[in-house]
């Protein structure tokens, strides 16, 4: 009996620590943000200040300087901490914010998308600061947009201070095809499934699609969904008024599958710039994508906005901007010097200068209503213009919703799209809306 | 059943056995205090975090704010009626089969080689062994490359007058058509791609090992078999396999390990791939953890992960524990 004890004693405690130690990856991740400590986070050496992002390509890690220089130029005494992570499209940057402010040592500030995504989640959870006295004080309640503000604010409180504006809803076209064979951009769906036979007659891809990072089929079937439903119906879906299994989504949805028979297909093994790659080369005539793909054409691609390329708002989005809006929040559990900091810098984030500055580096506009249409090129004019007039929407894949509504969109997504059972689709939805509140 | 006292270990022996002489005892006391860090450590940063990591799992925290209400199995129910989490399942049980499989054997093919006393063993044994260097994030990034069905590997397949090439990983076939519950149990075969990455690093790992096992083998057992007129085949099955059945125990229970986590591969190689056919569970952990805020289902998937692992290797440790014992 006693030898049994013994042995099995040794095999258990050596299993236990094998398994932990295999496991090791899962149950440090998740135990490092589950160990709370209250301690008195950012109360640390005072004169630095830490500025947290996924900001590390060269262009937006270039325009992430801009804002440095500036800083330093106002406040010399304080060392400006690049505390960047790179990778997963901003994931890898969020599960290290996550654990850190578990942690209870948040950055000075870091970068989210506006609206009801991580945005909101951190606000509820207590963790931002309200920002109304500085709105106050820096004149920025006029310097906005209303229709922006509104995607920082709850519960009448502004949270962040939106740093740049970029675009969802951009159909991009080759102009020489669509010259070529004398086609007109499509602003609806039956004019987009017309000029799409057109191409493919002629063997050319009429739209390119990408899919590596499980995210660009979630644009296309987003601004689809905003193009279909329409401003109202599409709000009302992402605040959970109206159901996921409303007729709009499975019209939408089929919509979307329709227009997958018109793409190339090795979209899963694509990037988002190899697709619009494909526009530049003129193997494909068309490519929905954010107007990020406006720095890869005019910067990577050397083409000329208006000659080379052209862009239009995705079907039925005409008088839309779905926005994406990198903003900068102020963790409440920063104190004294570091807060004081913090701050400063969030004064520099919303100028005038430093949004110039920032966004002509990085290919975005400036969401400030006074910014210069002079200092972009012309597809930067012609979203300000755009931004400036249009209604503004959010899309899911860029912080519109509950984050944990848009993990299972894309997970629905990437069954739908090889099941082709809307249903099955539409259900997966509705149930994650139901776990994932959106109201 | 007999006690043996020889060959175990020190920490163990001494609490069991009372009546030793005092000088013995002094030598197990400093043992059992120098391991007390390490227990400390493993304590704290193993054992609680799964203590932790298996009461998160019960709760019902889905979002920033932490909530530690208890939600029963609900989240375990959860998971395993996503779709997501049962191809996890299906992709898990046919690649840590293959994977075991490919390595060991293609490693012990390695070793067999480099064992044959050329003239430049040493580099063979590097070039081998080189990929364990690269880091898997690393490998995942070129493998993508070399199988993109566009550009890579199928372009030399092209050039050699192959057409009917194969698309690697972005196939979302699986054969053959095996219905349980709502996933197709069959293998998929965008699984081969990364299976043929992961199997590239880690064989030199297995030949390594097997080439330490052959080495060990004492001459004279090779001498005697070649004496009574043992040919290579019948030497390879009947003295070298059988001799190097450690090793193969040590290989298997480490591979094993890391075909469970298997994480940074995968996530830059293919992600978890058109309708989840390169999905594994570390995968699906971090999305749902991170990327959801799903903190109690995270760790559900996390626990399911760990009791996997045991159930595996469990059986297996008691299995061998009880061969050394009897010996």
């Amino acid at each position: 009996m006693k030898g049994i004890t013994k042995k099995t004693g040794i095999s258990v405690l050596s299993v236990a620590t094998m398994g932990a130690l295999l496991a090791g990856c899962g149950t440090a991740n998740n135990s490092a943000t589950g160990n709370t400590g209250n301690s008195a986070g950012g109360s640390g050496k005072s004169g630095s200040v830490e500025i947290f992002s996924w900001w590390t390509g060269v262009a937006s890690s270039k325009a992430l300087k801009q804002f440095f220089n500036i800083y330093e130029q106002k406040y010399p005494g304080v060392k400006v901490i690049n505390a960047a992570v790179s990778g997963g499209a901003g994931s890898n940057a969020k599960a290290v914010l996550a654990s850190r402010m578990e942690a209870g040592k948040p950055p000075a500030t870091f970068q989210v998308h506006a609206g009801r995504g991580s945005l909101k989640s951190w606000v509820e959870a207590g963790d931002m600061t309200p920002l109304n006295s500085l709105y106050k004080q820096m004149g920025w309640d006029k310097v906005f947009p209303k229709s922006l503000l509104n995607l920082v604010t709850f519960n009448g409180k502004i949270y962040a201070v939106p740093v740049d504006m970029q675009r969802d809803n951009v159909l991009w076209y080759n102009t020489k095809i669509f010259k070529k064979y004398n086609l007109t951009p499509p602003s609806t769906f039956s004019e987009f499934f017309k000029d799409a036979k057109v191409l493919k007659s002629h063997g050319i891809t009429p739209l390119a699609l990408a899919n590596h990072g499980n995210w660009e089929t979630t644009i296309l079937w987003s601004d689809v969904l905003l193009g279909t439903v329409g401003y109202t119906k599409y709000n009302e879906l992402m605040t959970g008024k109206l159901a996921w299994n409303s007729p709009g989504v499975t019209k939408a949805s089929q919509t979307f599958l329709k227009m997958l028979q018109y793409t190339n297909s090795d979209y899963n093994s694509l990037h988002w710039a190899q697709a619009d790659g494909l526009v530049a080369k003129g193997k494909a005539a068309m490519n929905v994508q954010g107007d990020w793909a406006q720095g890869y054409f005019t910067t990577t691609a050397h083409l000329k906005p208006n000659v080379d390329f052209g862009w239009a708002p995705t079907p039925g989005t005409k008088g839309i901007f779905a926005a994406v809006s990198d903003v900068f929040g102020l963790p409440s559990k920063l104190k004294g010097q570091t807060k004081t900091n913090a701050t400063n810098f969030l004064k520099v984030l919303g100028s005038a200068k430093g949004q110039k500055e920032f966004n002509t580096l990085k290919g975005t506009i400036s969401p400030r209503l006074d910014a210069k249409p002079s200092d972009y090129n012309a597809y930067g004019q012609s979203a300000m213009k755009s931004y400036q007039h249009d209604k503004l929407v959010l899309t899911p894949g860029q912080g519109a919703v509950n984050p944990g509504f848009t993990t299972a969109l894309e997970n629905a997504m990437t069954q739908l799209i090889s099941s082709k059972n809307v249903k099955g689709f539409e259900s997966s939805l509705q149930s994650a809306a139901q776990q994932n509140p959106l109201k | 059943m007999k006690q043996t006292r020889e060959g175990m270990d020190a920490s163990a022996a001494a609490v069991t056995v009372p009546n030793r002489r005092p000088r013995i005892r002094t030598e197990k006391v400093w043992a059992m205090v120098t391991l007390i860090p390490s227990i400390i450590l493993l304590g704290v940063f193993v054992y609680y975090f799964i203590f932790w990591t298996g009461y998160v799992s019960f709760t019902k925290w889905h979002s920033f704010i932490q909530n530690m209400h208890l939600n029963g199995f609900q989240n375990y129910v959860d998971i395993f009626k996503s779709f997501r989490f049962q191809s996890d399942l299906r992709n898990m049980v046919y690649f840590t089969a293959f994977f075991m499989i490919g390595t060991l054997v293609l490693g012990l093919f390695l070793a067999l080689l480099v064992d044959q006393h050329i003239k430049a063993e040493g580099f063979f044994r590097s070039v081998f062994l080189y990929p364990m260097a690269i880091s898997a994030a690393a490998t995942g990034v070129i493998w993508s490359w070399l199988l993109n069905p566009n550009t890579g590997l199928n372009l030399i397949l092209h050039a050699f007058g192959l057409h009917n090439v194969p698309k690697w990983y972005l196939s979302t076939r699986i054969l053959p058509h095996l219905h349980i519950a709502s996933i197709n149990g069959g293998i998929p075969l965008a699984m081969f791609a990364v299976l043929i990455a992961s199997i590239w690093q880690w064989s030199g790992f297995a030949m390594a090992l097997y080439l330490a096992g052959l080495r060990a083998i004492p001459e004279e057992i090779k001498e005697s078999a070649r004496i009574d007129g043992a040919r290579s085949i019948r030497m390879f099955w009947s003295i070298l396999l059988p001799q190097l059945r450690p090793i193969t125990t040590t290989a298997v229970v480490m591979l094993m390990a890391s075909s469970l986590k298997v994480f940074d591969l995968l996530y830059a190689m293919t992600g978890p791939g058109a309708n989840f056919v390169t999905d594994l569970p570390a995968l699906n952990m971090f999305d749902t953890t991170f990327k959801g805020n799903q903190f109690a289902q995270g760790a559900a998937i996390a626990t399911v992960l760990l009791v996997l692992v045991l159930i595996f290797i469990v059986p297996y440790l008691i299995g061998t524990l009880r061969k050394e014992d009897s010996k």
